[in-house]
This record gives structure tokens, C-alpha cells and sequence, in this order.
């Protein structure tokens, strides 16, 4: 199987990037590591005119803090997070998912940016950055501007990117003390996508939890968080009950279709489960 | 359009489109065809290469994003005799039909570089892109093993 013809581009710098997008339009795609896209392209189920290479432009690969953030940028290897003291020692929510993310040699080539950026349910970092209330930036022909993780997942595969916008950066806070966050997923077999997986990230004081977020992957049209179940835990002493609580309100928000991972039954209650489970294991980190 | 690739230290320049697939520029157009395709889908790692000292699988990077790259494949490895990696993978019968071969020997030989001492564990999540239908894989960690103590670190 090979890709669809198209023209290839491989600019050097961002604004020669951003102008080839302004030039092509919807026909173009950000190449970026390129372990969706051209798997799609082969299955021809992408069949861009025009493919923008980003990965020789300097400067978008860096993991560092500043100001109360984790910086990441977009073409960030997700083997970069395994090999992160920062990561590894400060964001074990994100640590967590990077040693799911498909298969080690597919995450030295993924980049953090695309993962994002194809904006895949089933994709793993959405639900991360869901659970981080993480930030991303996007350039354009007008700047760079910010956009919420919240606002960013509009539908399946896509996003609030605009045509002409390359998202550059992903911002992560750095945990508060009290904070502990923790991403666990099922899946068929290693590099297959999630059955269901949870991503948590919460805060406790004095055996209360104060603040939840909770992200979802694959069970669900849109990347999503499970608010209820973030509302079951929010001034709570956790419980197995409160746990219990948390972890059918998931399941009963998750939006699962029937594929060959099982039926919409079996993956609300597997959600059931792994929420209840990473909540468990967030909570053991927070303390 | 015109790249130019190093594989195994050897520097070609040709013309392909850009929708050439690195795995076959190096089977079709250099004729190294000891890099296997197996599942066509990203996932079986037969196709793995080294791209500028790291393991990927060849069948999900387009042949212009190589340019200028310096490439290793399972060609490259022998010289005059067996890699040690080869070599272990003979010793402890590392192999069945042979098929994901040539991709689990190239991620090996990346995984124990700086890890004489690499756990079983270690090499079982380091070989999780690679899949073999044959061996129950047993028989592939006691070659790596065997292979990174004899290596040590390189």
C-alpha cells in the first residue's frame, strides 16, 4: 500500500511553514512524526495534495519548565518523555501515557504536537491533557495565540486549529503539592489502541480531595472528561463508596461505540473500573 | 525529487517521489531486501532500520524525509563475521521461521547499546514494536541477554 500522490514540502523555518498553509489550504497536511498520518495516507483514507514536513525546522522539540508550566514542544518525540528527569520525577500522569503510547519504536518517531493535533479519541494525550487542563499554542499568519485544552476537541479528528495554524507548543501546570495524577489503560495487545483508558489528576488536603479532573481516551466520538465523575470526588473524603460513586458517573457519561474491542456495555464498565482504578492509584501519589 | 541517503556507509543519490516509503527505496530502488515488510499496518516492526542512531520502522517514513539521513540496516551489521546480536540470535535459537528477524535484531542491537546489563523486563517492554509468531519470544530475550553481556555497552 502507498500513499496518493501529493507534492511534498520540507520548509526550514515556522513562518515559511505557516505561509505554505496560507498558500494550500485544507489540501495541505502538517507532516509532523507521522505515525498516523502515513498510515492513513497508505490506507488512503488521507489523501492530502499537499504534505508540509515540519520535522526540519529548529526549535519545536524542547521539555522545559518556566513560570508554573511544563513546556513541551509540538514536535516533541514521545520517547523524549520517557527519557525526561522533569517528566519522569514531577508529571507521572504524563509519564504514565508515555509508556503506553503505541510501541517504543513508534514513540521515537510520535510527536506530542501530532498526537494532539489529529485530535484522535483514541489517542492517548488528549485524555492526558484533558486531566492536566493543559494549554496549546497555535501559530498563524496572525500570531500566536492560546487556546485552552478545553476549547481545542470540536469533534472526531478535529479541532479548533484554524486551516492556516500550526499548533507549536503544549503547556502542562506543574502540580500543586497535594497533587498526584495517574493514566491507565487497557488494551487488546501492546500498540493497539485503548479499550478504555483513564486519565486523573487530582488534589488533596487533609484527606479531602479539592480538585479533580478526570480525561477518558477511546470511549467517546470527541475527546472528553467525565465531569460528573470529577464532581463525585471534589470535597470528598475518598471513600470506596465516593470511589465507587466516581466511577459509574464515567460510565454513565462515556459515549462508547461497539467495535471489535467489545460492546458499548462492556466498555462503560471496563470505564467504570479504570477510572476507579487511576483515581486509586492518583490519590497513592498525591499523599 | 532527488535525495541522498547513506545506508551502511554507503551514499546513493536518486529520484523518487515523495510518496516512496523509506522500506522500499531500500528493497526496490538499492535492492537490500534483508529489510522485511510484514504487516503493512505500523505495527509488526519487520521493517525496523536505524534512521540516524535510532530504531524505526521503515514502512511509516517517506523516503524524502531520509534525505540526508544515515541510515543502518540488517546489511550493515556483519562484519567479516556475525554481529554479536546475530550471533546470539543463532547460539539460542532466536528464531523460527525468520520473518521479523531482520527488524527484532535491529531494535536489539539499539536497545542494549549503553545497557550491558539490560533486565528481562527491560528487554521485553524495549522489544513491544516487534512481533514474532514463532518463538513465544523466549528464546529472543535470552539471545538479547546473551548478546548485550558480550557487547558490553556498545
Amino acid at each position: 500500500m502507498i500513499p496518493g500522490e501529493f507534492d511534498y514540502h520540507s520548509p526550514q523555518t515556522l513562518a515559511e511553514a505557516i505561509s505554505l498553509l496560507v498558500e494550500h489550504g485544507d489540501e495541505a497536511k502538517i507532516l509532523a512524526g507521522g505515525q498516523s498520518l502515513i498510515p492513513a495516507m497508505r490506507f488512503r483514507l488521507a489523501l492530502p495534495g499537499t504534505l508540509i514536513d515540519i520535522n526540519r525546522i529548529d526549535g519545536l522539540s524542547y521539555l522545559r519548565e518556566e513560570n508554573g508550566h511544563l513546556l513541551i514542544g509540538a514536535m516533541t518525540r514521545e520517547s523524549a518523555l520517557e527519557e525526561s528527569d522533569i517528566v519522569q520525577s514531577k508529571y507521572h500522569l504524563l509519564a504514565d501515557a508515555a509508556a503506553v503510547i503505541a510501541d517504543p519504536l513508534v514513540r521515537n518517531l510520535a510527536t506530542v504536537g501530532g498526537n494532539i493535533a489529529h485530535s484522535d479519541p483514541a489517542n492517548d494525550h488528549p485524555a492526558v491533557m484533558l486531566a492536566y487542563g493543559a494549554t496549546v499554542m497555535a501559530a498563524g499568519p496572525n500570531g500566536t495565540r492560546r487556546i485552552a485544552i478545553d476549547d481545542f476537541f470540536t469533534d472526531l479528528f478535529e479541532n479548533s486549529l484554524e486551516e492556516n495554524e500550526i499548533l507549536t507548543e503544549i503547556r502542562i501546570p506543574t502540580p500543586a503539592a497535594g497533587t498526584g495524577g495517574a493514566y491507565l489503560k487497557l488494551e487488546r495487545k501492546v500498540g493497539d489502541y485503548a479499550i478504555s483508558a483513564a486519565a486523573v489528576q487530582l488534589t488533596m488536603s487533609g484527606g479531602t480531595c479539592t480538585a479533580a479532573r478526570i480525561g477518558l481516551t477511546n470511549v467517546s466520538p470527541v475527546p472528553m472528561r467525565a465531569k460528573n465523575a470529577e464532581q463525585a470526588l471534589v470535597g470528598q473524603t475518598l471513600t470506596d463508596d465516593v470511589i465507587e460513586a466516581a466511577g459509574q458517573a464515567a460510565a454513565a457519561e462515556c459515549d462508547p461505540s461497539q467495535d471489535l474491542r467489545g460492546s458499548v456495555a462492556y466498555k462503560r464498565d471496563l470505564t467504570r473500573v479504570m477510572v476507579k482504578r487511576t483515581i486509586r492509584k492518583a490519590m497513592e501519589r498525591a499523599n | 525529487m532527488q535525495i541522498t541517503i547513506t545506508v551502511n556507509g554507503t551514499t546513493h543519490t536518486r529520484d523518487v517521489e515523495p510518496r516512496t516509503l523509506l522500506v522500499d527505496f531500500l528493497r526496490d530502488h538499492l535492492g537490500l531486501t534483508g529489510t522485511n515488510i510484514g504487516c503493512d499496518t505500523s505495527q509488526c516492526g519487520a521493517c525496523t532500520i536505524h534512521m540516524d542512531s535510532q530504531s524505526v520502522k521503515s514502512c511509516t517514513v517517506l523516503a524524502v524525509q531520509a534525505d540526508g539521513a544515515d541510515l543502518t540496516t540488517i546489511e550493515g551489521l556483519a562484519n567479516g563475521s556475525l554481529h554479536p546480536m546475530q550471533q546470539a540470535f543463532w547460539d539460542n535459537h532466536g528464531l523460527q521461521c525468520g520473518y521479523c528477524t531482520p527488524g527484532m535484531i535491529m531494535s536489539a542491537t539499539k536497545l542494549v547499546e549503553g545497557n550491558p546489563g539490560i533486565s528481562e523486563a527491560e528487554i521485553r517492554h524495549g522489544l513491544e514494536g516487534n512481533i514474532c509468531r514463532c518463538t513465544g519470544y523466549q528464546n529472543i530475550v535470552k539471545a538479547v541477554q546473551q548478546a548485550a553481556g558480550e557487547m558490553g555497552g556498545d
